[in-house]
């Protein structure tokens, strides 16, 4: 349905985007080779692609793709005479569509999956001379690698604390830590961020404290959700870090309007979403990627493919080749990464953003990791999968140590360092349970604020109420939380 | 019933039963004589300018006491229920940048009750968005969009449709106000035509409002006149709380002749049709024109009923119903909704619980059944409550 809408008042649309929103015919050279958009196929024919350095190192892999169908039909194609000319086109809404005599189904496997692009070998040398291109000095590296420590920290012992029976719930992100550092630093703070719940290290690249985390993890009245939530439901509005919510995948579409928001503002930012491998079955993220790519939207799609929804692994979730592939799907521009090798994702996500602000387009990221803790304190993942595979996992493919190997490759870190740093902030996290303990609950006034903007007469009525119950029977009720 | 003329008191309306869906062409004619009617004499253009001559007249908030007082004291403008819905989503938009629409066919097309008519070539493909057919990823959208600083009006092309949205508007919508501490606000507006029509089918006949009546964190508002249609429009739009509004698909052919200048209503009041003494009777959107029929009939036949138009669904408007309950003492309530977990259930025991005292009798709810509705003409007749069956329960009331 949309192609014919697409048809049938097309060169509305265009004029009307140009002329309103000062949208300019995208000419680069590297969406060409990158997406195959309908709409620039039918406005003016693109030179084709020069060969840059840098795109290359980047682009090679999935310009590659673009010129060799990933299905194995293509081999078969390939090997084909040529078609005769003009009669054997079919001019349909969306593209002109050539005839084949042929019947060929395309395959439900692919033969070579979609390459990985890493920077960082598992030693944590890089093995491209281009590295220096990346720009990474040794204050941005040493700033992403202690937010990566700091957040094994913080979860080792926010974790413990919730074994101890101090915090109810916690999910860590152990494995994943240069997933959430990594892509942070890529981006500006006046980006928004969509987390899942597996994110908080976004947070912890834009400022942060520990005690704000410890103090959501408390539900105290100094946290910014006001104890409504449950911990690792972090949200903060000056970061531009929107509260999470436990539903899977509803961030997704939430982003797409975050962004079509800061098109019709006309704003120099994007928006990124993250989601795991599981949260790429649901509905919503697949009409929000949809979405995206007709409304040329700036979001970076990053999915945390680390291999399993709580139980249930890839091979479970989907038959395709991961999620990348599902980008072309959409008409969406998208990349396969290591998602352990931090300056990989970092190199990524800053080409994704320079990408989705002067395209307008969005874009998928997804970064193969593995999700070496539990799913949450609920969940004890040995009762689905071999101890020996999470101990791999834990080792060379470890995303602190291999970024902690390069860093010290390059004289800017060393053991002494290290264990000092681990100290350190393993203290101020324990410090910062401790403080976030002490303080009070929030008060029964806010169980019925921010319902709405102004509490109505019900709500009003029924607050009256439960105060008159606690003042009757406050032996019943828990003694810490002020009235 | 195909071609009553339905009346009210104060107005003769005009009820037309062809859906507009279906007949473009006939809508065409008739906007164009809408324009030439104005009594002021202004053109097209100079109503449709920005800032134009009418915000010399401003009046917000306007609270509705007598919402149809005639055209006798002040001169208006005659409007169809549709436009003067649409007249509200033009004004907000010229007022607010960023206001703006996304549902599916509501830009070039117009919207498929032709609400959103005119708006897309006047404020460009990206304001008034048509989106692909996913409801719950576009009210995602729309959540998104809003907590980043937009005011998005979310149509739902039937309100049934928005049961694919239910996740979205009950975990996110009414949740992450709340949840994020405040920090982030959700100012959408959820509209879209529902209740039972002329034979669309049973899919295309559900009151959602109440599934939706129980999720924290939303307002709703069902309109029935032009008058309070437009009035609502503006005031959900102005809300900075997600707001649902109500329309029904056989109310937007209404005429009415309503202010020049702008008004703004109350999202949270009831509205009084008719006063009276004898009983008071409860209603919303379609099932006001059903009443206002039998209370012609109960007049002839020496009744008393006061009427009125609850309009605010959630939150109820307690004050106004709570007065016309201590004045009459004996409450019908009469709706569209089914008869398990509706409107009418809700009201029944909100009103039980806070003037029991008052009461001389048990609330009598007239609802629909507990029926997916039916097709057949004949059947989907029996299953929404008629003016015989409003006129025998106030008599059984009154007795």
């Amino acid at each position: 349905m949309a192609s014919t809408y697409l048809t049938k008042s097309k060169s509305f649309i265009i004029h009307t985007l140009k002329s309103k929103l000062h949208y300019t015919t995208r000419t680069s050279h590297f969406t060409n080779s990158l997406f195959h958009h309908r709409l620039l196929h039918t406005l003016s024919p693109l030179p084709p692609v020069p060969k840059h350095a840098n795109y290359y190192s980047i682009g090679k892999d999935y310009v590659a793709r673009r010129s060799h169908a990933t299905t194995s039909a293509s081999s078969q194609i390939n090997q084909l005479p040529v078609e005769s000319p003009s009669s054997q086109i079919l001019d349909f809404p969306g593209g002109k569509v050539k005839f084949t005599k042929n019947m060929i189904f395309t395959s439900n496997s692919t033969e070579e999956r979609v390459n990985c692009y890493r920077v960082l070998d598992d030693n944590g040398q890089p093995f491209t001379d281009d590295i220096d291109l990346l720009k990474i000095n040794k204050e941005l590296a040493l700033k992403m690698y202690t937010n990566m420590v700091t957040l094994e920290v913080m979860d080792t012992v926010f974790y413990e604390s919730q074994r101890q029976g101090r915090i109810s719930f916690y999910a860590t992100t152990t494995g994943e830590e240069a997933i959430n550092i990594a892509s942070a630093a890529a981006l500006d703070n006046n980006d928004f961020v969509f987390p899942q719940y597996r994110e908080p290290g976004a947070l912890l690249w834009r400022g942060f404290t520990l005690q704000e985390f410890a103090n959501q993890l408390f539900g105290n009245k100094h946290e910014y959700g006001k104890g409504r939530q449950m911990p690792v439901h972090y949200g903060s509005r000056k970061h531009n870090y929107i509260t999470v919510a436990s539903t899977v995948a509803t961030q997704i579409p939430h982003a797409v309007g975050a962004a079509y928001s800061l098109k019709m503002e006309k704003q120099d930012s994007c928006v990124i979403t993250y989601f795991g491998d599981g949260g790429t079955s649901t509905g919503d993220f697949h009409a929000a990627l949809n979405f995206a790519a007709v409304l040329e939207v700036p979001v970076i799609f990053f999915c945390r493919n680390n291999g399993w929804a709580i139980s249930t692994p890839v091979n479970e979730q989907f038959r395709s080749d991961g999620v990348v592939v599902r980008g072309k799907a959409y008409g969406v521009p998208s990349i396969r990464i290591d998602g352990n090798d931090a300056l990989a994702i970092y190199n990524a996500v800053c080409e994704a953003r320079k990408l989705a602000i002067n395209e307008q387009t969005p874009v998928l990221i997804e970064a193969l990791t593995y999700r070496a803790g539990h799913h949450t304190t609920s969940d004890d993942s040995t009762r689905y999968r071999s101890v020996d595979e999470i101990e791999r996992w834990k080792g060379d493919q470890n995303p602190v140590k291999r970024l902690k190997k390069w860093i010290e490759s390059k004289g800017w870190w060393d053991n002494v360092a290290e264990s000092e740093y681990r100290s350190n902030i393993r203290k101020q996290v324990a410090q910062a349970i401790q403080v976030a303990e002490q303080i009070e609950k929030p008060p029964v006034a806010d169980m019925f604020n921010d319902v709405y903007d102004v509490p109505p007469r019900n709500l009003n009525e029924q607050e009256a109420f439960v105060r008159k119950t606690v003042k009757k029977h406050r032996e019943d009720y828990p003694a810490d939380v002020p009235l | 019933m195909a071609s009553s003329i339905i009346q009210r008191i104060g107005a003769a309306t005009s009820f037309d039963t062809n859906n507009n869906y279906f007949h473009r062409r006939s809508f065409s004619g008739r906007q164009s004589s809408f324009v030439v009617v104005r009594s002021d004499g202004a053109n097209i253009t100079t109503r449709l300018k920005p800032n134009g001559g009418r915000t010399h007249h401003l009046v917000t908030n306007a609270v509705a006491t007598k919402p149809h007082t005639s055209a006798a004291s002040k001169p208006g403008h005659e409007i169809l229920l549709f436009d003067a819905l649409r007249e509200g989503l033009e004004e907000e938009m010229d007022r607010d940048p960023r206001v703006c629409i996304m549902g599916e066919d509501v830009g070039h097309y117009g919207g498929s009750y032709k609400v959103t008519k005119g708006l897309a070539p006047k404020y460009g493909d990206l304001r008034v968005l048509d989106t692909p057919i996913a409801e719950n990823a576009f009210t995602g959208m729309g959540i998104g969009a809003a907590m980043t600083g937009l005011r998005p009006i979310i149509e739902g092309m039937n309100m049934g449709f928005l049961l694919l949205a239910f996740n979205q508007i009950s975990n996110n919508c009414g949740m992450l106000h709340y949840t994020s501490g405040g920090q982030f606000k959700i100012p959408v507006v959820i509209r879209g035509p529902g209740g039972v029509g002329r034979q669309l089918g049973a899919e295309h006949s559900q009151r959602l409002e109440s599934y939706f009546q129980s999720i924290p964190g939303i307002q709703m508002v069902a309109c029935s006149t032009p008058y309070n249609a437009k009035g609502l429009m503006k005031a959900a739009i102005r809300s900075d709380n997600p707001v649902i509004l109500f329309e029904h698909v056989l109310l937007y052919n209404l005429k009415e002749t309503i202010p020049d200048e702008e008004y703004v209503l109350n999202l949270e009041e009831a509205e009084m049709v008719r006063p009276g003494q004898h009983v008071t009777i409860l209603t919303y959107s379609r099932m006001r024109y059903h009443v206002m029929q039998a209370a012609k009939t109960l007049v002839n036949k020496g009744y008393d009923p006061e009427v009125i138009d609850i309009r605010s669904l959630k939150p109820f408007d307690l004050h106004t119903i709570g007065n016309s309950v201590k004045k009459t003492h004996r409450v019908l309530i009469v709706e569209e909704c089914m008869r398990t977990g509706g409107i009418g259930a809700s009201l029944t025991a909100a009103i039980n619980e806070n003037f029991h005292d008052y009461l001389d009798a048990p609330i009598v709810c007239l609802s629909s059944q507990d029926v997916p509705t039916p097709y057949a003409g004949t059947l989907e007749e029996w299953t929404v409550v008629q003016p015989p069956q409003i006129v025998a329960a106030v008599e059984q009331l009154c007795q």
